[in-house]
């Protein structure tokens, strides 16, 4: 398992490969579906967030309001990434996003913006919303609220040892593309 | 608030919080079945530690606690608009405790007003039947898998598959190939062969009221289970994509007439935190057994 610890420069997401199962502590916002389409179509980041040597994580967690006016989060698994693939490679580019934590893999655009600025592609147990909400310490913001509903909202995270497995990496290599082609020539000998 | 509402208020915290145990048991067994130490056997250890968790906390399995679907088999006579109204205020009330994400958006504002009731929202399938019971099963499914689902028109020149049992099968591997990764594997598949569209789809997701152990009592489909079960256990695929020799958990296919212009094979994919439970409740609507 590599510790992997904020601020996530480009040196220590470059030094990641494919295969590899890291531990992520420190501060990472969620964002999906109607924010990436939002900053894709040249939407501003709201005050006080910044993606730079950040991660960006794509869930819409259950946030429970506390006693105290402070959140929660009390579910909070990854949500499936191929949806953004029309706009990750843009925010990648222009937040300065060193890593996208999700489910299921994502696209050649996506693959090669990794490669291109220095990020990687960090697969999450999709589904395993305990174990990974457990792993938030801390809800330290939540941003877009009204706009885009809970699911939606950028929330602003403290994590610690956060599993996830470096599944497409900064030097153009792909679990997913390895596993498909693999797959498919196993399937074509069994039809 | 009514006993039948408290009822259902506890089928939905039960459904999201606890899988059931035919599903816990061939996801411990699929560990067993994957190399120690490999990233497959990490993945479904923290899915098991997923399962403990959330049943300790009651809280969501998975944080998208999915379409509501509710399955209900009732006599004659029972009051169907009585059970909606109520069921879909348990609905609310379970959003509330945090038992079910605010997950139900209106589809042409956009707006997710946080009550997971609209239009559709919960689905609802009666059912009469002769005896007195009446039961309520409940599945949640995640958008994820649901996503991923299929639907094949037979004959496909590109999968060459005709309109047999062959075709059949090639279509339902295509579909297991194509959901790679993205569904939340190792997952389950609920097949119909022949209907028209929607019912084709329909009667694909009632397969996921079976328990995973159970077999088909109709030989050629019997053997087609396991035979797609056994084969895509074989493509690498692997928990999430990720390599490794559980692909699929289960394999559960039913058919329906079709008309002769018509061959659909519809396939509904479930991830592997699958979410069924189900009760029967006495006259007061008091839960009197779990059916899982």
């Amino acid at each position: 398992m590599t510790k992997l610890t904020f601020p996530f420069t480009e040196e220590k997401i470059r030094a990641l490969k494919v295969g590899e199962e890291v531990l992520i502590t420190g501060v990472i916002h969620t964002g999906r579906d109607a924010v990436h389409k939002y900053l894709h179509e040249g939407g501003q980041l709201p005050d006080g967030v910044s993606l730079r040597d950040g991660i960006l994580y794509h869930c819409g967690p259950v946030v429970m309001k506390q006693p105290d006016g402070s959140w929660k989060a009390t579910a909070a698994g990854p949500t499936t990434s191929i949806r953004e693939e029309p706009y990750q490679w843009r925010v990648i580019r222009d937040f300065g996003v060193r890593g996208v934590i999700g489910k299921g893999g994502m696209g050649d655009k996506t693959m090669a913006a990794c490669k291109e600025y220095g990020c990687v592609y960090l697969h999450a147990i999709g589904g395993a919303a305990q174990v990974l909400a457990e792993r938030i310490k801390k809800v330290r913001n939540v941003y877009m609220m009204e706009k885009f509903g809970a699911p939606e909202a950028i929330w602003e995270f403290e994590v610690e040892d956060f599993p996830a497995v470096v599944t497409i990496d900064s030097h153009g290599n792909s679990l997913h593309a390895e596993v498909l082609a693999k797959s498919k020539a196993a399937l074509a000998e069994r039809l | 608030m009514s006993q039948l509402h408290d009822s259902l208020v506890e089928l939905i915290r039960r459904t999201s919080a606890e899988i059931p145990d035919d599903v816990h048991k061939a996801i411990l067994t699929s560990l067993e079945n994957e190399k120690q130490g490999t990233i497959a056997a990490n993945a479904i250890k923290i899915i098991d530690q997923n399962i403990a968790l959330a049943k300790q906390k009651s809280q969501p399995i998975c944080q998208d606690t999915g379409s509501i679907l509710f399955y209900v088999d009732c006599p004659i006579g029972y009051d169907q608009v009585t059970f909606a109204e109520t069921a879909r205020e348990a609905v609310t009330a379970a959003t509330k405790k945090g038992y079910l994400r605010q997950n139900s958006v209106d589809s042409l504002t956009g707006k997710n007003d946080g009550t997971n009731v609209g239009p559709g929202a919960p689905a609802f399938h009666f059912h009469q039947h002769r005896s007195s019971e009446v039961s309520v099963k409940l599945v949640l499914k995640g958008g994820g898998c649901e996503n991923v689902g299929a639907q094949y028109s037979l004959p496909d020149d590109g999968l060459q598959a005709n309109r047999d049992l062959d075709g059949c099968r090639k279509a339902i591997l295509d579909a297991v190939l194509q959901a790679q990764g993205k569904g939340c594997g190792p997952g389950i598949l609920g097949v119909c062969i022949g209907g028209d569209r929607a019912t084709g789809y329909e009667l694909s997701k009632t397969q996921f009221l079976r328990r995973l152990e159970d077999r088909n009592p109709e030989p050629k489909l019997d053997a087609l289970e396991q035979d797609i079960l056994k084969t895509a256990n074989e493509l690498g695929i692997g928990p999430m994509g990720f390599g490794g020799k559980t692909t699929l958990l289960g394999v559960k296919i039913c058919t329906a007439n079709r008309v002769p212009a018509s061959y659909f094979v519809s396939i509904s994919y479930m991830c592997w935190a699958y979410r069924r439970q189900g009760v029967t409740l006495d006259g007061q609507g008091t839960i009197e057994k779990w059916l899982y």
